[in-house]
């Protein structure tokens, strides 16, 4: 994978410059030419909801009415009008306006675990790449370790000790995943160091702090971004899992793998709704994720296209 | 090879040490693990006792070593709750989890194989599309999510499958009665479907995408042309010269696939009801009891980098040029 990445180059210049080839074979393929907007719409939809929940949401998503517990999606009350659309839990609340909330906190975990191990690998991967010598070997070490064995095993370790929790969440998955632009942006950085714009400031003296910030980070972070993509759809994922299990995020703010954790009493009786909503809001949104990073893959890079270069 | 051999083996001793320090690190992370073996309403003397006992008053790389210790000779103290050796409850239940990780393998593999191949020759067409399309949506869906729907759809509504149960294959041979063992293959496979496929699908998907890119990639290497400028037939072509040197990062990722499935069987056995280390660890969760947590961790590690270990060496047989790396 080194390699590769090693001998492309600066992958920035294609994002200011597409080439129109590009274009025509994304349009070769009429999927795949739909795909992508078919994420950017989906995606598109769930942000929204996120941030106007207030708004959107019929329904308080805590409100309980035990009279109304269970009820199945889309089915009229006495006065023909339907109240869930989605239907009703275990407890009587909204499963629609619980999405709705859901939203929130999915996406927020996601995004903020990929900030947290994308500047930490990002950094780290940098400084490797460009000091080389002991601090690169021990750097590297580190992400070897890391990857040699299952993480999740370790963050329900560390969940199990520290209490579940968004605040304990975040770092845990963050950490799960910086060993991979660590890789990545070293590979980058040591390509980037025979460059004329990286040896210029160097001759001049700038400081090193200087020459990662300004000439080598903005020439790494392209197929850094495209991992961001795919890492946000699997620290969704990863939510998901751990709210499951109950080490996520606290019973009373709804989550999607929350409210499929409290589904699990109602499976046994062939009540399908409560848990198959949540689970397809949450494959939508990550859906949307990786059709759009292979999409940004294809777009910024096409020499990495083709490569699952996870 | 011999050199190549130490070095790996080095290595993976290294990382060990690093797998192990970790997970005995985890335990300091909310301050004095002392609290996480007491019930809440212990009193000042029987925290100070407990302390004591678990050696937790001492500094910490007497501490860790002691934990060493404890690790070489297979003890990694008893569960809070049922007060048996945490590894040895891990151990009871290793040979279920391992049925089911090695079936859910089994499935990935062999379907993902003719599927990627297909997707390959055919690309641009409708079937390369639909194959393409299912693969996303299986890396898309939680894999929970989809033993929860099984059960719901095929389990109940259809009643295909049975939605849990279990009959043990692998704990009479490891026991060293293979006849028993062999005969309980039959029955054991309808159990083993459902659980076996919500775990194998997001590898099967990614196996699948991984086939397919590969076999392009080989597909335009001049060999390739080669073969067929020869006038050879397509098949021989595409079996012989081209899928076996696609199958190179198949095999690599084969031993990162068991790790990744290990992991997986967490929650899938929760939701199965599947009697391996998975629910071990989720029952242990709930109930905070952190030795067997901790037992769960370092075996499935130890498990994943010798099997790493020994793929890596294999590996190395089969292809000369990564000894020299």
């Amino acid at each position: 994978m080194t390699t590769i990445v090693q001998s492309s180059p600066a992958p920035v210049v294609n994002l200011l410059t597409p080439e129109v080839s590009e274009w025509r074979r994304a349009r070769r393929s009429l999927l795949k030419a739909k795909w992508p907007l078919l994420g950017f719409f989906i995606l598109g939809v769930v942000v929204f909801m996120a941030l106007f929940a207030g708004q959107i949401a019929p329904k308080d998503p805590n409100r309980q009415s035990l009279i109304e517990r269970l009820m199945e999606p889309m089915k009229p009350n006495a006065e023909g009008k339907i109240d869930y659309i989605l239907g009703t839990d275990g407890l009587g609340r909204d499963l629609w306006s619980r999405i709705i909330y859901g939203a929130q906190i999915s996406l927020a975990v996601g995004v903020m675990a990929v900030m947290v191990g994308g500047i930490m690998g990002t950094s780290l991967g940098i400084i490797a790449g460009y000091r080389g010598g002991r601090v690169d070997d021990f750097i590297m070490r580190l992400a070897d370790i890391q990857l040699a064995f299952p993480f999740i095993l370790l963050a329900i370790m560390v969940l199990v000790v520290l209490g579940p929790g968004v605040w304990n969440l975040i770092p845990v998955l963050g950490i799960g995943q910086w060993v991979t632009y660590a890789r990545i942006a070293r590979g980058q950085t040591i390509y980037q160091l025979e460059k004329e714009y990286v040896e210029a400031p160097r001759a001049m003296g700038a400081s090193d702090r200087r020459i990662m910030l300004r000439a080598i980070l903005p020439n790494v972070l392209a197929p850094l971004i495209v991992i961001a993509s795919f890492n946000v759809a699997s620290a969704i994922l990863a939510e998901a899992s751990l709210s499951f299990l109950g080490l996520g995020v606290p019973p009373t703010v709804p989550t999607w793998g929350g409210i499929l954790n409290e589904s699990r009493d109602q499976i046994l009786a062939g009540k399908w709704w409560p848990a198959f909503f949540p689970g397809l809001a949450i494959m939508l949104t990550v859906l949307s994720l990786n059709i759009l990073g292979d999409w940004l893959r294809d777009f910024l890079d096409p020499r990495l296209r083709g490569r699952d270069a996870k | 090879m011999g050199q190549y051999i130490t070095r790996r083996i080095l290595q993976s001793i290294i990382v060990i040490i690093g797998v192990t320090l970790l997970s005995f690190l985890t335990l300091h992370l909310a301050g004095d693990p002392t609290y996480l073996y007491v019930s809440e309403r212990a009193s000042a003397e029987e925290i100070e006792a407990t302390r004591i006992k678990l050696g937790f008053d001492k500094p910490l790389p007497t501490q860790y070593l002691n934990f060493l210790s404890g690790l070489a000779r297979g003890d990694l103290g008893l569960s809070i709750r049922s007060r048996k050796p945490a590894v040895d409850l891990v151990m009871e239940r290793l040979p279920a989890t391992l049925e089911l990780t090695l079936f859910a393998m089994l499935i990935s593999t062999i379907i993902a194989i003719p599927i990627g191949i297909i997707a390959a020759i055919r690309r641009g067409t409708v079937t390369d599309g639909s194959i393409m399309l299912v693969a996303m949506l299986g890396q898309s869906m939680p894999s929970f999510w989809l033993g929860i729907m099984l059960i719901l759809f095929v389990g109940l509504q259809l009643k295909i499958l049975p939605i849990s149960g279990h009959v043990a294959v692998l704990d009479p041979i490891f026991q060293g009665n293979w006849a028993e063992g062999l005969s309980n293959i039959p029955k054991a496979v309808s159990y083993l479907i459902m659980p076996a496929v919500t775990i194998g699908l997001f590898s099967l998907s990614r196996n699948a995408r991984l086939v397919r890119s590969s076999m392009l990639e080989v597909l335009s290497q001049d060999y390739v042309t080669t073969a067929r400028s020869k006038g050879l037939s397509e098949r021989i072509v595409i079996m012989k010269h081209a899928f076996r040197n696609a199958l190179i990062p198949i095999v690599t990722m084969l031993g990162l696939e068991f790790g990744f499935l290990l992991s997986g069987v967490v929650v899938t056995e929760t939701v199965f009801s599947w009697p391996g280390v998975g629910r071990l660890v989720t029952n242990a969760i709930t109930q905070r009891d952190i030795p067997v947590v901790q037992a769960a961790v370092v075996v499935f590690s130890v498990m994943f980098i010798s099997l790493n270990l020994f793929i890596d060496i294999l590996y190395a047989q089969l292809d000369p040029r990564i000894r020299l790396r």
